[in-house]
Parts: structure tokens; sequence; C-alpha cells
């Protein structure tokens, strides 16, 4: 009896086992197709074309977005800092607080998540359909790499345009708090740019940029991946999809605090 | 041309090659029947190095294609073209686009001119022309698309042309005209040629030798005179629904 108790145990156990395997497996075949991507990213021929043509689709194609995020998240900021802070009537203290928040955190966070459910569904999505109507297979035949083809100039792309995007964010994220707490929260214009001045170091914002550039090739080789990994006809290239922008949001957050923890420490 | 030797492939618990061997010499049109899901375009993209073998070898003109990677394997794979079942046009770029593929992307592009005189000619080959260029994929029919194909496989002037089901999904009319285009590329460019397909009119139309796959073996193999008179039970069935109409 005892026996028979522990069978749908063991099974139990014999899954999850099976899909931790099967998930480490998916995860060291995609660093092999990162890496892939790097050692053919330094081989000719070079396409300046294909990575200029990702750079208008990632990054000027994401500018409304971006900019409508940060624009709004800077206001949003604002008002809920001058909420905050008037407790303590330091209210002044709001466009530092807000220009920081932004530079190291909030500007390369919510602009990879944006770009993520924007080009980066869509990179996994056309790259799937690419594979799974053999469009990737004829490429292969036809001698011409497809890492190289397709994947190298979404990651250069990414790696380029995300900390582009990051920076707009910082800038219209700033002046949306500014007007929200100059002329809205009436905080006085003096301190609320003093405090900035004296908050802000350029490190702050050098340090929200690099991890714009790993949000870059953290969500261009995740996307790239899924795509280009995808089977099953159009159900495999939505599920691709879906798991594309889910690893990703995920490896955002994670990277994300892997670096301020290695930043401010704990 | 192309030697594949003693070739095994699974997925998971899947079997679906157990040891193919064949030959397929130069300037030949190779025709592999077999019903769906027997394995067919396994071994074709095992040929042309899609998939690496659990077992066997292929060859191409001596040199062993399955155990290439890299750069060597994308050089390797410069004497195939090869025609999709579904086209595999790149819905994204015209016909022009497409067909220019080969000639642009690896390396040492003719100059745009010369380009376009080539797509030109190829699409002459498969009685397509000008009206075409600028057309994309899915502005065109299911044979256009298919001739489309073709002719990207032709304009690198490849030594051989693979084609995975060519006249699957078309009608009659227009699968005589791809048999007319496969008989047409060996007839006026010399070109060796692998055809992948389960339709048994087509296959006894453009064959010089065929071979009949099932359960991931070669149950028969020879001129289409010597696989018709097969005493295989598998072949002597599949053969039947297509010669008891005649």
């Amino acid at each position: 009896m005892e026996g028979n108790a522990t069978i749908p145990v063991k099974r139990a156990i014999f899954r999850a086992m099976n899909r931790l395997k099967a998930a480490l497996e998916d995860f060291g075949s995609m660093i092999f197709f990162a890496l892939e991507a790097l050692a053919w990213a330094f081989r000719p021929p070079f396409r300046l074309g294909l990575i200029l043509s990702q750079m208008a689709f990632i990054g000027v194609g994401s500018v409304f977005i971006v900019g409508v995020t940060g624009t709004f998240s800077g206001m949003v900021l604002a008002l809920q800092g001058n909420y905050a802070m008037k407790q303590f009537a330091a209210e002044g203290y709001v466009g530092g607080s807000v220009a920081l928040a932004l530079a190291r955190e909030l500007a390369p966070v919510l602009t990879a998540l944006m770009v993520t459910g924007r080009a980066g569904s869509a990179i996994a999505t056309e790259l799937g359909t690419m594979r799974v109507t053999e469009q990737i297979d004829a490429m292969d035949s036809m001698a011409v790499n497809p890492i190289q083809y397709l994947v190298v100039p979404r990651v250069i792309a990414s790696i380029l345009m995300f900390p582009a995007l990051t920076m707009l964010f910082n800038v219209l994220g700033y002046m949306g708090a500014y007007v929200m707490g100059v002329y809205v929260a009436k905080i006085p214009v003096g301190p609320f740019i003093e405090h900035t001045r004296t908050f802000l170091v350029p490190a702050d914002v050098v340090h929200g940029l690099w991890k714009a550039v790993l949000f870059g090739a953290v969500v261009s080789v995740i996307t790239c991946w899924r795509g280009y990994s995808a089977s099953g006809g159009s159900r495999g290239v939505g599920e691709g999809t879906t798991r594309a922008v889910v690893s990703s949001s995920i490896g955002i957050l994670v990277v994300d605090y892997a670096l301020t923890l290695f930043s401010v420490g704990s | 041309m192309i030697q594949v030797r003693d070739l095994w492939k699974s997925f998971g618990e899947n079997q679906v090659l157990k040891g193919i061997t064949l030959t397929i010499s130069r300037g030949e049109t190779y025709v592999v029947l077999g019903g769906s899901g027997s394995g067919k375009t396994v071994l074709m993209k095992h040929v042309i190095g899609l998939f690496k073998p659990d077992r066997g070898s292929v060859h191409i003109d001596g040199v062993e294609i399955s155990s290439l990677t890299g750069k060597a394997l994308t050089e390797a794979r410069g004497v195939f073209g090869m025609v999709f079942q579904g086209a595999a046009l790149f819905d994204s770029m015209t016909v022009q686009e497409n067909v220019a593929f080969p000639l642009v992307e690896r390396g040492h592009a003719p100059a745009a001119e010369e380009v376009r005189e080539r797509c030109l000619a190829k699409l002459k080959v498969v009685d397509l022309g000008e009206e075409v260029l600028e057309r994309y994929p899915a502005e065109l029919s299911g044979g256009m698309r298919k001739r489309v194909a073709l002719a990207r496989a032709l304009v690198s002037d490849p030594q051989v042309v693979l084609y995975d089901e060519p006249t699957t999904g078309l009608d009659p009319i227009t699968t005589a005209y791809v048999d007319g285009m496969i008989l047409a590329a060996k007839e006026k460019l010399g070109i060796t040629s692998m055809v992948i397909s389960h339709d048994v009119a087509s296959a006894f139309k453009v064959a010089d030798r065929l071979a009949v796959l099932y359960d991931g073996h070669l149950v028969a193999e020879g001129t289409p005179a010597e696989v018709k008179a097969s005493r295989d039970p598998y072949v002597q069935r599949y053969l039947s629904t297509w010669f008891e109409k005649q």
C-alpha cells in the first residue's frame, strides 16, 4: 500500500526533473546561440544597411511609446514625490529625487520593458514565421548564414538604440517632472533645479546607460532565440512570442537587480 | 556527385531514417517517393547539411558535408540550389530581391545591372518576365511562387538543385508545368536534381532513377521501369494508387 502511494509523488518529481532538464537545455542552447551571434558579428560581410534598418525599426519606431511613457512617468513621479515630501516641508528635493530615480533605474528599465513589448515581440514573431515557413532554411541553403544575416543586425541595433531611447526617456521624464513640479505643484524653480544638480552626477546617467546596453543585448538575444527556435506552425510562433516577451521582461528585472546590487551593494 | 551512406536519424523516440544508402550521379534526376511523414524531407535536409545524422555520412563530390560546421559548411552549400515545398520566398522582399538574394548576399556581389540581367535570365527559364520583378510573394499565385523559387535556386548557377515536394498543392496544369520546368533545368542547364515527392505521376515523368522510402528504409530503387516491377508489397500498393487509375 505504502509503495503504491509513493508512485504519484515519484511521477511528479520525475516530471519536474524533466522540465528542469528541458529548461536548462534550452538556456544552454540560447547561450551558444548568443556566442555564435557574437562570433558572426566580427566576420565579413558587414551589413550596415541591415543594421541601420533595424535601428530605425527598434529605435526610431519606439520613440513615440518611449516618449509618452517617459513624460508620464516623470509627471507622476513629481506629483507623488511632492505629496510625500510636502509632509516634511522638503518639496525642493523633488527635482533631484526624480532625476536620480529616472537616470539610475526607471528610464533604463521602463524603456527596455516598453521596447520589448513593441519591437521584441515583433522580432520573435518575424523570425518565428520565417522559421516555420522554411525561410530560414532557405537562407541556409543559399550559403547565407541566417544568424549573421538576421540576428547580428538586431542585436547590434538593440545595443545601440536602447541607451539612446533611455536618454530620451530621461530628458522627457525630467521635463514632465519639471512641468508638474514647478507649474502644478508650485515648487520653487531654484531648489528644484539646484537639488537636481547636487543629487545627480554624470556617473548616475552613465550607470543607467550601461544598464540599457545590457538590456538591449538581453532582450535582442532572447527574442531572436525564441523566434529562431520556434516550431509547430502558427501556434508555435504565438507561443514563442509570448515566451520571448515574458522571458525578456524577467531577464530585464533580474539583470537590473544584479547590476544594482553590484553597483550600490546591499 | 552525391553519396549517402548508411544514414540514421531519430527525433526523440521517433527513428525516422534507418540506414539509407544511395548514390546520385552528375546530371541525373533522382526522385525519392514516399508517403507523408516517411522522412523524405529529413533525408533531403541531410544532403544539404541542414540536419546532422546520428550515424552515417553524406558526401558531395568527395567532401563529407555531414561533418562540416560553420563557415566551411556555409561555403560547401554553394553548389546547391533548393526549391522548398512552400517556395519559402522572403515575404518582406520583392521578386527581384528574392531571386538576387544568393548573388548579392554571398559576398562579391556583381554590379546592380548585372544582377538584374541575371535575375531576368533565370525568370525567363521559368517563363516569367520583367512585370513580376517588383511584386511581393503575397501578390503571386502558388504556381508563380514555385517558379520564382526555382529561378532563385538557379540564379547562382548551382551544380545540384534539390526540390522538396515541388508539385504539392498545385492544380494539374501547373503540376505539368512544374514537371516541365524540372526537365528543362536538367536539359538546358545540365543540372543534377534530387526531387522529394509523393506524386507518382510527376516522379515517373521526371526521374532518371527513383527510390521509394518507407519506414526509414529505401524499399525499392532503380529506373522507373525497375521500380514499377518491384515485388515489394508497399511499393506495389503505393504505385497502384496511380497506375490503376490509368
